[in-house]
């Protein structure tokens, strides 16, 4: 599975955010997109998965335009993990997860007890089945991400889409996040999310795209994306990016911000 | 998960014992009273034939007055509840009635307009159901109309802005119509009643009953879909626009035709399906049952108190609202559960 993003514009009807964005995406791969609020993380996602109309440009899987597909062809092929959503209505969390099997239920059919069994994995997966008979409605902001994590994952889509997955998470359940989008990769899953800590992006991505006011300001590995002159650029701040040796043995990057005195500009 | 099942279960039959207890009570209440034992031999004989020893006059009451009357109710505040629940969920509004889209203003100006012209019954009927469609045709076309905005929000808005311009139609004809004969039934009308319903009423609303049902029931998991955000629900798989069409056609139809025989009655729509919820959770293929067991037991209830604690028949859109208030703010202070 092969995910192509050719020169696309997008936006808003009427308002354009971006444009000239292009990346490729194969299984097993995880795009980290990094960019300060505004830079059109969100938008671009959403063009890709079509819940916008893209401005120009276009996105193939395998070759294949998908500006024609079934919104029941997509969701077989794009899952998409949405910022942390307040349910309505107090769906179970298991029920919340099944909803995420129903690009693989006939229209007039009900959850199987494969369908079943499958979203009970999921839970398992991210290790929240004692949850599975809370209400979605009562559970705290983090286990609601990881909900809609598993019901993404229970949708088994070739590509995960996933907007900023660790906003709400506390640092347990951020580290548990990024080990969990590691292992989908080695699944085969391609996987693109968002996120604003530049540290994520080291952990997790083989790539970084940059996007800073719409347009892709770098692309690349992660060491050669996310630079002191790179951050400086889209963030406006100074950050050291230096690398420290690992608990495990392995050596890790991460950046470390300077904090500018009050009146230095 | 066991658990949630049982409770579910009781919920079932906790509805079922409420709606078959209701009406042994609607039967035994009344200037004739009749009860569960000489209804049991009354039906008994009428199944197998057998000679009948109860009065001639019992069994017109049962078969001719009472029963139309409670078969009538279970109908409509079964269809009403089920509307509800359908477009609460797919409005993703629990303070949603199925009059948001304007069904219930454009069924009364049907019906003040079939008063106005004198039509006969099976006049106002038909108007009623027509312009109950219509109204919600415009509205549905209002909003596809307005494609850059959320849906959901300009569906709700056109509802509210051609139901406020159907009042202003309503209160037009009401001042125009004559105020001894045509006004009392106007009134009468838009308060909701079933004193005159007939066994041809009933029967009158079946098709558009079975029509409106049926999709709901074979959507009942793409409904639940439908409550997450639209752009969720998108990404799930589920075409919305379409699904959209669907239920609101279905509801739709179903709240027409039982308010082109019974006027408006307000508030089961609301109401149930908060109840249906507390009882079985908001998973649509248990709820729209739940709740269309729950609207038939209100109805009936509400109806036999219209027809017996007073001398003259109270309408049933007041008494609905009456009850329905305050159970309503009961409902909000004790649902733990549910929206924020």
């Amino acid at each position: 599975m092969r995910l192509d993003v050719l020169d696309l514009a997008f936006g808003y009807p009427g308002k354009a955010v971006g444009r000239g964005v292009s990346f490729a995406l194969a299984g097993g791969e995880v795009l980290c997109l990094l960019g300060p609020n505004g830079g059109g993380k969100t938008t671009l996602f959403k063009t890709v998965l079509r819940l916008l109309a893209p401005h120009g440009g276009r996105v193939t899987v395998d070759g294949a335009p998908v500006a024609d597909w079934s919104r029941l062809h997509l969701a077989r092929v794009f899952g998409y993990v949405p910022q942390a959503q307040l349910g309505v209505f107090p769906f179970t969390v298991l029920e919340t997860v099944l909803m995420g099997r129903t690009a693989h239920i006939g229209p007039f059919a009900t959850p199987s007890r494969g369908d079943r069994a499958v979203a009970e994995e999921m839970l398992g997966v991210l290790g929240i089945g004692h949850l599975a008979g809370r209400p979605y409605t009562e559970i705290s902001g983090g286990e609601r991400q990881l909900t809609l994590i598993a019901r993404a994952l229970a949708q088994q889509p070739a590509i995960l889409v996933m907007d900023e997955p660790t906003a709400s998470l506390d640092f347990g359940n951020q580290v548990r996040v990024l080990g969990e989008i590691e292992h989908l990769a080695q699944r085969g899953i391609a996987v693109m999310l968002s996120t604003h800590d530049p540290d994520h992006a080291f952990l997790c991505a083989h790539r970084v795209a940059l996007l800073h006011q719409g347009r892709l300001a770098r692309l690349g590995p992660p060491g050669e994306v996310i630079t002191r002159e790179s951050l400086r650029e889209v963030y406006g701040v100074e950050v050291t990016v230096t690398e420290v040796a690992r608990a495990d043995g392995g050596r890790a990057r991460v950046c470390v911000p300077s904090l500018a005195p009050r009146g230095s500009g | 998960m066991g658990a949630s099942r049982r409770r579910e279960a009781w919920g079932f039959l906790l509805a079922i014992a409420l709606l078959v207890v209701l009406v042994l009570v609607a039967f035994s209440v009344g200037r004739y009273p009749v009860t569960p034992r000489q209804l049991w031999a009354l039906l008994w004989t009428h199944l197998t034939g057998a000679p009948s020893t109860l009065p001639p006059a019992m069994e017109t009451v049962v078969f001719r007055v009472r029963g139309p009357r409670v078969l009538s109710a279970i109908a409509i505040g079964a269809v009403l509840a089920a509307a509800g629940s359908a477009y609460q969920g797919l409005f993703r509004n629990p303070l949603v009635s199925p009059d948001i889209l304007g069904v219930s203003s454009g069924a009364a100006l049907g019906a003040t307009l079939g008063i106005f012209f004198s039509l006969g019954v099976a006049g106002i009927q038909g108007l009623a159901f027509a312009l109950g469609l219509a109204a919600v045709g415009v509205v549905y076309a209002m909003g596809a109309a307005l494609r850059r905005h959320d849906p959901v929000l300009v569906l709700v808005l056109a509802g509210i802005v051609v139901g406020t311009l159907l009042g202003s139609c309503i209160s037009l004809i009401k001042y125009l119509a004559d105020p001894y004969n045509q006004l009392p039934a106007i009134t009468f009308w838009l308060l909701g009643s079933l004193a005159s319903i007939t066994v041809t009423d009933v029967l009158s609303i079946l098709p558009g009953v079975l029509v409106g049902l049926i999709p709901l029931w074979l959507l009942r998991w793409r409904m639940n879909v439908m409550t997450l955000s639209e752009e969720e629900a998108l990404t799930l798989g589920v075409d919305t626009q379409r699904i959209r069409l669907i239920v609101i056609a279905a509801a739709t139809l179903m709240t027409a035709a039982v308010v082109s025989v019974s006027g408006v009655i307000g508030w089961i729509g609301l109401l149930i399906p908060h109840f249906a919820r507390l009882l079985v959770g908001p998973d649509f293929s248990r709820l729209l049952p739940a709740a269309m067991l729950l609207g038939a037991g209100y109805l009936v209830a509400v109806d036999t108190l219209a027809r017996s604690i007073a001398p003259l028949e109270i309408p049933l859109g007041v008494l609905t609202a009456f009850i329905g208030a305050p159970f309503f703010i009961w409902l909000l202070t004790v649902s733990r559960r549910g929206w924020q």
